[in-house]
């Protein structure tokens, strides 16, 4: 058989739990050996379904390990990594949780896999300095309403129907979740600034605002996205103390 | 960065795991180097970055691919290989190594280190692929033997001829990797030993060292699994005493990736090495006095 064919059907009979080992495969006696293929097939599951464990370890205290582990099988069987860099594996993951709509339990699960994921992001994006209160205290009055905002490498935002990032709070240690104080649906950031991923709950209007500025909007034009465009300087700056902005570029103060 | 010396690659090393790096740096252990995932390090930035630059102040590096599929009929992956050459730019390792296995299949990554038959056709794409990895790396690299469960109906030539060909056509080292051996002796019934004495020994760079878990394939032979998860075997310290006295003193790692031990537990290991290592080359030293 060409080598292309022996690998093909190696492949092919890993992707199908059901499958027979490929024939050329063998044990010690010289035939196929379904106990010794298996050892391959479980490996590439195993991995795989490792990796979302570790990225998704609230979502999997959520739903509880076998929950999880159903999940995660039914994931790494319809989407395989696209790349050997296994710390971006699974980040479609939430967008998979998200297509299974009313039948997810809880309906949360895939905003907090979205927030862990956000997480990751961060803690792997580049690294670059961030821009603080002195920088945006050196703008002068007439260059802030023209002024645009490179957003930070690590900075992620977020926008959840419900208290996700409450709830992702509440899991951190092992003390058992308190329930969010108030149901209601939340905006977050995700910054590592330095060494240290942070997650903010935004103030209302927060993610529209940032969401603007974030595609290159001026500071005058993301504040109309607030109930009180006057509110602004408040936002603003809240993600310059988070640590959200790389740099802040001045408007043209004519 | 102040670089340790990029020669300076010998001893005993481990696997550098985020969670002993507080250990590590606090307790300065004797070790000649530590050895990475190249894969792990392909992030942007961020806190593995840091981490490492600190031990690479501080250690020799081995830089480890698992993803390269050397061992795949297609092409190589230009876009990983790249990553690697940045990888290996950025530390400067004492040594790169991969695999004599396959991991991507049509664009789609497997995350295990899969086996391929022994043929005519297979060694020129693996040499190809090897030529191709040294060349835009600029520096030979080592290959290691695979654990592999089973065997290929196609197999022309045993796995050390295999080896030696790739050898003598690319001019790379080899990581013998003393577990795979023990584990591919149970696993097909040969001798380790004589596995030993026909493996091209004198291009032999690193040795890795690790724990198996035990299982029994469909006619009930046992089936041992390179698990990486346990202490090594004691059948494989004999074995790997005997590769020493072959080799002479070879920078030894212990590879231990799953289920992994307290720093102190892991380091211990390390010692164990260290002291097969100083033994083998005290007794070689005592014949040489006796000559």
């Amino acid at each position: 058989m060409p080598f292309e064919a022996t690998i093909a059907a190696f492949a092919a009979a890993l992707g199908d739990p059901a499958a027979p080992p490929p024939a050329g495969a063998l044990g010690r006696l010289g035939v196929a050996d379904s106990r010794r293929f298996s050892v391959y097939r479980n490996n590439v599951a195993v991995g795989l379904i490792g990796a979302l464990e570790a990225r998704y370890p609230v979502a999997r205290r959520i739903v509880g390990p076998d929950v999880f582990r159903a999940l995660a099988r039914r994931f790494v069987y319809a989407r395989r990594p696209r790349s050997p860099v296994m710390i971006a594996y699974g980040d479609d993951f939430p967008e998979f949780l998200e297509e299974a709509g009313a039948a997810l339990d809880p309906p949360y699960l895939a905003d907090v896999a979205a927030l862990e994921n956000a997480w990751v992001e961060a803690y792997h994006a580049e690294d670059a300095k961030a821009a603080g209160v002195v920088e945006l205290a050196a703008l002068a009055p007439a260059e802030l309403p023209g002024a645009r905002v490179e957003f930070h490498p690590a900075a992620r935002l977020l926008r959840f129907a419900a208290p996700a990032a409450s709830i992702w709070a509440a899991h951190q240690g092992d003390a058992k979740p308190a329930p969010p104080e108030r149901w209601q649906g939340e905006e977050a950031l995700v910054v590592r600034p330095d060494a240290a991923v942070a997650v903010h709950i935004l103030p209302p209007g927060g993610y529209a605002f940032a969401a603007r500025l974030r595609e290159g909007a001026t500071l005058a034009d993301a504040a109309e996205a607030l109930s009180n465009p006057d509110e602004f300087g408040t936002h603003l700056v809240g993600l310059v103390e988070a640590g959200a902005v790389r740099s802040i570029i001045p408007g043209d103060a004519s | 960065m102040t670089m340790a010396n990029r020669l300076a690659f010998s001893g005993v090393g481990v696997g550098f795991k985020a969670e002993h790096f507080d250990a590590i740096l606090e307790t300065r252990p004797d070790l000649g180097f530590f050895e990475i995932h190249a894969e792990n390090y392909m992030g942007a930035g961020g806190p593995p970055h840091r981490r490492l630059e600190a031990i690479r102040e501080r250690y020799p590096l081995s830089l480890h691919g698992v993803g390269l599929s050397i061992g795949s009929p297609g092409p190589l992956d230009h876009a990983h290989l790249a990553r690697l050459a940045r990888v290996a730019e950025r530390y400067q390792p004492a040594v790169v190594s991969e695999h004599l296995a396959w991991s991507t299949h049509e664009g789609a990554f497997l995350n295990d280190l899969l086996p391929l038959p022994y043929t005519d056709e297979t060694l020129g794409r693996v040499c190809e692929h090897i030529d191709l990895v040294q060349t835009t790396l600029k520096r030979s690299m080592l290959l290691e033997n695979p654990s592999t469960y089973v065997a290929f109906a196609e197999t022309t030539m045993s796995e050390t001829e295999f080896l030696r060909e790739i050898v003598r056509r690319t001019g790379c080292g080899l990581l013998l990797d003393v577990n795979n051996i023990f584990v591919g002796a149970t696993n097909h019934g040969f001798d380790p030993y004589r596995y030993l004495a026909d493996f091209p020994l004198a291009s032999v760079g690193e040795i890795h060292l690790a724990g198996c878990a035990d299982d029994r394939d469909d006619a009930g032979f046992p089936l041992l699994i390179d698990a990486h998860d346990s202490p090594v075997r004691d059948a494989v310290w004999p074995l790997y005493a005997e590769a020493i006295r072959r080799l002479g003193p070879t920078p030894t790692l212990i590879e231990w990736d799953n289920d992994v031990p307290a720093w102190p537990a892991l380091f211990e290991e390390a010692r164990r090495a260290q002291r097969a290592l100083a033994e083998t080359t005290d007794r070689k030293a005592e014949r040489i006095d006796a000559v």
